[in-house]
């Protein structure tokens, strides 16, 4: 633990550190382009010159100096201040005066920067430099003209989304940025290469001149495009989200968010059901809110108690629990969340969580992958699994082969390799101590056993030497609503086969959009959602609901993970929020819910399931069901189109483009221009 | 004067041939296990005891900086020498010449070099543009290999060592130690940040030294004929016997070995037949390579040719690249010149190099029309200070130190030029009557 000494101040910091990371314990700023705590260091801006004793006379880069016992540094000195502007100016003089026109004006670093640290006038008077602009995908515009050479997007591309296309070509002041032969960024991670650019070369093209940065309102939500829990922030202006950022959150997304994430707000406005329907003579016919109810009430009257529930995919745990509460209350208990026909053993909530956490799969050293495409499912998860190769983990793989942007062995296609395990996986799995299987939704449903057969056998589930339990068994889900669902228990024995063969009269699907519903074909179908996509085109009655960013919930990721989220805008038009609906609709049907705001809803929720009450792991309990050890068959990853997988990325016409351009190959190189 | 007797490169004009049976003749390869049997530490003590400091520029003392190896290697982690004969400094030939006429001096102080700090392979990155220089050397490594010199039980000493050659492909950085490490591994040549220094963490993260063609040359010869010969020439901290490569406006420009810390006037009148137009027609001297300030005539004529001789008149000895300029020669276009060639092989990754070799050389070449303003010439001034010290490697030194050099010795001169094209306080005046 080395001790320096900062402008005076004298600070300890950990063996290891920078001298710049002695700056920031020691409460002093440190200007920086190219430095990124989540980046390697590659000391190219060269605005972190501090003055370090004993040294050479001349300042020192301290993004990549360790800190050294003893040390003296100075930020405050003639010769740091002169070295600032020096690079400042020269950051400048080549770079184009258009912050009216840029749109990372106002969050620029450069811009804010310069004001701190530079000169307050020019002195170059030579032309200044002019770099065409670069294709680089449906996600990203650039104006090259702008770019500082940080490097940072290039370093996030090898390092993090493991996608080698950005790179620098040329030398000297020539030298540019660009994608290989000017192809599309190819990484579901993309965008988050444009929030790293500290200036305005890459923009995000879906939002250009759409908005400033200054006019966004900040809403803290919860991601729910998958099932990672992304912690986000909404901005929104009026009532329209702009944009979707990421928050810190070191357990969940460090600072990342996939493009999925970031890029669907345009799908929030679009293809919205703004007022309810009611099926009249085969024709869905807008309504008002009272004759859509009473349409239902008729039905609920003859229905009795064969009611059934379907949750879809991006539910927040209150909308369940009211519906819940609602069918419970008509006297039914078919509830179920798998809509897509999924069907695998919950009597454990631990059996189907992700156990390892999300963080802790950065400490596995040995990963076996059963039936899970990361790179799609969960993609924030697959940044973590290279950051386990990176410290010497292993990985092995069953499923259909397929680059997940790291070195693999790839044992097979079928289940029934679990029983059949290779050499070479016995001896990484035994000399590993924290090793990790994860299962994915290709395989949850008929490898489950098989599955915890081999966490038994390879003993997943073991105390660390250091006394510390470890448990490395984890399952992906993709859809945010699905633990939650599970802790609500809107779970059948035999998934949603249990209820349509329950063949119930009436079924409330809540944003079920992916339910087989020619299964559903003798049952009134009230379609309790948000967009106009399948579910809606099979109701009989529409009631237009709120997204999730329109309503504060509770989500529970695949860890089991209780997050909270805001309301970021309100719903549009005619549409209400979910459990306000619910609740409404329970007067009509005469089965009136006991609850007559948001926080006797959240309070009666948490008085039937207390994990749900308070943020954080839920804590499942390690209690594997036995379950038939064996299995065999071929694994098929669910997800067949990364950025259209739910009913908002499909109304969305960015994940249109992206699904376009990025999976299917479509050019669009030339409409950039 | 240094004597024939004294001289290690005997073939460095090539009348004889470069092949092996000719080396021999010449006294390489004599025996060479016999030398290893000294040990690597004495091997480097001796190297040390020479005093012979590293020939590429910066004269470090090579034995030393042989020491830092790892003095026991991990099988995971070799180590390596890699030997730069990226010589591309403007002024720079003598590595050309030994690698022409002498390639087994270099290949066998490979071999010994690399035994002294226990290297598995020495790498020699040659420069891009020697095409008929890298097919020698490639042909005299294939010779010692044939030969068992190097490879398996190099020349029958026990030791296990191979040489391999690597063609650059024509970029100045590379010559940078850490640029070349970069480049040899198949990526981008651009400088790497120190530290880790070579010897900690080099080429594919194994402990590496990168040195000069010339200080491994010289190796072998040190070894047979004692570090007290070599160290009998030149001033105390400036030993030995040095490749001088003067051209410019001498009579006859040549590269020659002679003794460190010879005068200057001295070498061009012996080996150059004097400078073109006689002493009074002197301008001013880059005494080592572009990158060193230039020194004006009058300082340099009695200045000892050595590291410390013309660091006290502001310069540096560099490569030993002496370009000679007489008073026919437009300085502040020369300078321009090299300032271009700075910003044509900057390599673009730190911001002050990136952005201020072609700012520095833009305004150079107005200043060199004139077409500046007096006020300018602080500013360029400025700018070289801006760049010095603050980049990654010593490139943008390298670029600010030609300009200074110009800027301190030859003010008026740009001056004069500014004042003409802007017109005289009378010319003007004269035109604005009619």
């Amino acid at each position: 633990m080395p001790k320096v000494k900062v402008d005076g101040i004298e600070v300890e910091v950990p063996q290891g550190a920078t001298v710049l990371q002695a700056c920031e314990a020691a409460g002093k700023e440190i200007p920086r382009f190219c430095y990124h705590e989540r980046l390697s260091i590659a000391g190219n801006c060269r605005m972190c010159l501090v003055e370090v004793k004993p040294g050479p006379p001349k300042p020192q880069a301290s993004c990549a100096l360790p800190a050294a016992e003893g040390q003296e540094v100075r930020t405050d000195s003639a010769m740091v201040k002169a070295a600032r502007e020096g690079v400042m100016e020269f950051l400048l003089i080549n770079h184009p005066l258009d912050c009216p026109i840029c749109d990372q004006g106002g969050e620029c670093d450069l811009q804010d920067q310069s004001l701190a640290y530079g000169r307050s006038h020019s002195r170059y008077t030579e032309n200044k430099r002019a770099v065409t602009e670069k294709y680089m995908g449906p996600i990203i515009k650039t104006v090259m003209t702008r770019c500082i050479q940080c490097t940072r997007c290039v370093r996030f591309g090898e390092e993090v989304a493991g996608v080698e296309d950005i790179g620098a070509i040329y030398r000297g002041e020539d030298m540019q940025i660009t994608t290989y032969l000017e192809k599309a960024f190819k990484s579901e991670l993309s965008g988050n290469a444009v929030d790293l650019c500290p200036v305005g070369a890459l923009t995000h093209k879906p939002v250009a001149f759409e908005y400033r940065p200054w006019e966004l309102r900040k809403n803290l939500s919860i991601d729910v495009m998958d099932a990672v829990g992304t912690n986000i922030r909404a901005d929104s202006r009026g009532r329209q989200v702009m944009r979707v950022l990421p928050r810190i959150n070191e357990d969940v997304n460090e600072e990342w968010a996939h493009d999925k994430t970031r890029y669907h707000v345009d799908g929030l406005v679009r293809r919205r059901l703004d007022r309810p329907f009611v099926r009249k003579d085969g024709k869905l016919v807008p309504v008002s809110w009272d004759e859509a109810f009473d349409a239902i009430a008729a039905v609920a009257k003859g229905a009795g108690s064969s009611v059934a529930a379907i949750a879809g995919d991006l539910l927040d745990c209150e909308t369940m629990f009211a519906a819940k509460s609602l069918v419970k209350a008509m006297g039914s208990d078919l509830i179920e969340s798998r809509q897509t026909g999924m069907s695998y053993d919950v009597s454990s909530l631990g059996a189907v969580a992700f156990n390892p956490t999300i963080a802790g799969v950065e400490d596995a050293d040995a990963i076996l992958l059963i039936g899970t495409n990361l790179r799609w499912e969960a993609p924030l998860i697959n940044t973590r699994v290279r950051k386990a190769i990176k410290k010497g983990a292993k990985v092995f793989a069953i499923g259909p082969e397929m680059d997940l942007t790291y070195k693999v062995e790839w044992l097979g296609n079928d289940l029934g390799v679990l029983g059949t395990l290779p050499e070479s996986l016995a001896q990484a799995f035994d000399g590993a101590k924290r090793p990790l299987a994860i299962v994915g939704p290709g395989a949850l449903a008929k490898g489950h056993g098989a599955a915890l057969a081999f966490a038994k056998s390879a003993n997943l589930v073991r105390t660390l030497e250091d006394g510390t339990a470890w448990n490395g068994f984890g399952v992906i889900h993709t859809a945010a609503a699905r633990m939650g669902a599970l802790m609500l228990g809107f779970a059948q024995k035999g998934g949603i086969g249990d209820i349509f063969r329950a063949a119930p009269k009436l079924t409330f699907f809540l944003g079920a959009d992916e339910a087989d519903f020619a299964m559903f074909a003798n049952s009134f179908k009230v379609f309790i959602g948000h967009h106009g996509d399948k579910g809606a085109h099979h109701a009989d009655v529409i009631l237009p609901s709120a997204t999730y960013a329109e309503k504060p919930g509770t989500y529970v990721n695949l860890e089991g993970r209780v997050q909270r989220a805001d309301r970021a805008v309100f719903p549009l038009g005619d549409a209400r929020e979910d459990w306000t609906i619910l609740r409404a609709l329970s007067e009509k049907l005469g089965h009136t819910l006991t609850f007559d705001s948001f926080e006797e809803l959240r309070a009666a929720m948490a008085a039937e399931v207390p994990a749900l009450g308070t943020e954080g792991l839920a804590g499942y309990s390690w209690d594997a069901p036995a379950l038939a050890p064996d299995a065999e068959g071929p694994i098929a990853y669910p997800i067949q189109d990364f950025y259209l997988t739910n009913a908002i990325c499909r109304a969305s016409p960015t994940m249109q483009r992206c699904s376009a351009e990025l999976l299917h190959g479509e050019d669009y190189a030339e409409a950039a221009e | 004067m240094l004597g024939d007797k004294d001289r290690i490169f005997t073939n460095l004009y090539g009348y004889q041939p470069w092949n092996l049976s000719s080396a021999r003749m010449r006294g390489d390869w004599d025996n060479t296990a016999q030398l290893m049997q000294l040990g690597q530490d004495t091997i480097i003590d001796r190297i040390k005891a020479s005093g012979l400091r590293g020939r590429g520029g910066a004269g470090f003392p090579t034995g030393t900086k042989w020491s830092f190896m790892p003095k026991e290697p991990s099988p995971t982690r070799p180590n390596f020498l890699v030997i730069n004969a990226d010589e591309s400094e403007p002024g720079s030939c003598k590595d050309r010449e030994i690698i022409r006429h002498d390639p087994h001096k270099l290949i066998e102080g490979a071999l010994i070099a690399g035994f002294a700090m226990r290297a598995r392979a020495a790498y020699i990155y040659i420069r891009g543009e020697y095409i008929r220089e890298a097919e020698t050397l490639f042909a005299a490594v294939a010779e010692a290999y044939d030969a068992g010199l190097i490879g398996r039980n190099a020349s029958g000493s026990g030791y296990d060592f191979d040489v391999f050659v690597h063609r650059g492909a024509g970029a100045y950085i590379c010559g940078e130690e850490t640029a070349m490490l970069e480049s040899l591994e198949g990526k981008k040549g651009q400088p790497r940040l120190k530290p880790p220094f070579p010897a900690g963490a080099g080429l594919y993260g194994c402990p590496t030294t990168v040195n000069n063609v010339e200080s491994i040359a010289v190796a072998p010869t040190i070894l047979r004929r004692g570090p007290e010969w070599f160290s009998s020439f030149g001033r105390e901290n400036n030993k030995g016997t040095k490749l001088f490569q003067i051209s410019g406006h001498v009579e006859k420009p040549c590269v020659v070995e002679e003794a460190m810390s010879i005068p200057f006037r001295e070498l061009i009148e012996k080996h150059c037949g004097g400078i073109r137009g006689g002493w009074d027609n002197l301008l001013a001297v880059i005494p080592g390579g572009s990158s060193v300030p230039l020194v004006p005539a009058a300082e340099i004529m009695d200045v000892p040719m050595d590291f410390d001789g013309l660091r006290a008149v502001g310069s540096g000895l560099g490569t030993a690249a002496v370009i000679v300029m007489d008073k026919s020669t437009d300085i502040v276009r020369a300078i321009a010149r090299l300032s271009y060639f700075y910003k044509h092989e900057s390599c673009g990754q730190c911001t002050p190099c990136r952005e201020g070799t072609g700012w520095m050389w833009r305004v150079m070449e107005r200043l060199r029309t004139g077409d500046a303003d007096i006020s300018e010439i602080d500013t360029l001034q400025q700018l070289t200070k801006q760049v010095e010290g603050h980049t990654i490697c010593a490139l943008g030194d390298a670029a600010a130190w030609p300009i200074q050099g110009l800027i301190r010795h030859f003010r008026p001169e740009i001056e004069r030029r500014i004042h003409e094209k802007q017109g005289s306080g009378l010319g003007a005046m004269q035109e604005a009557a009619e």
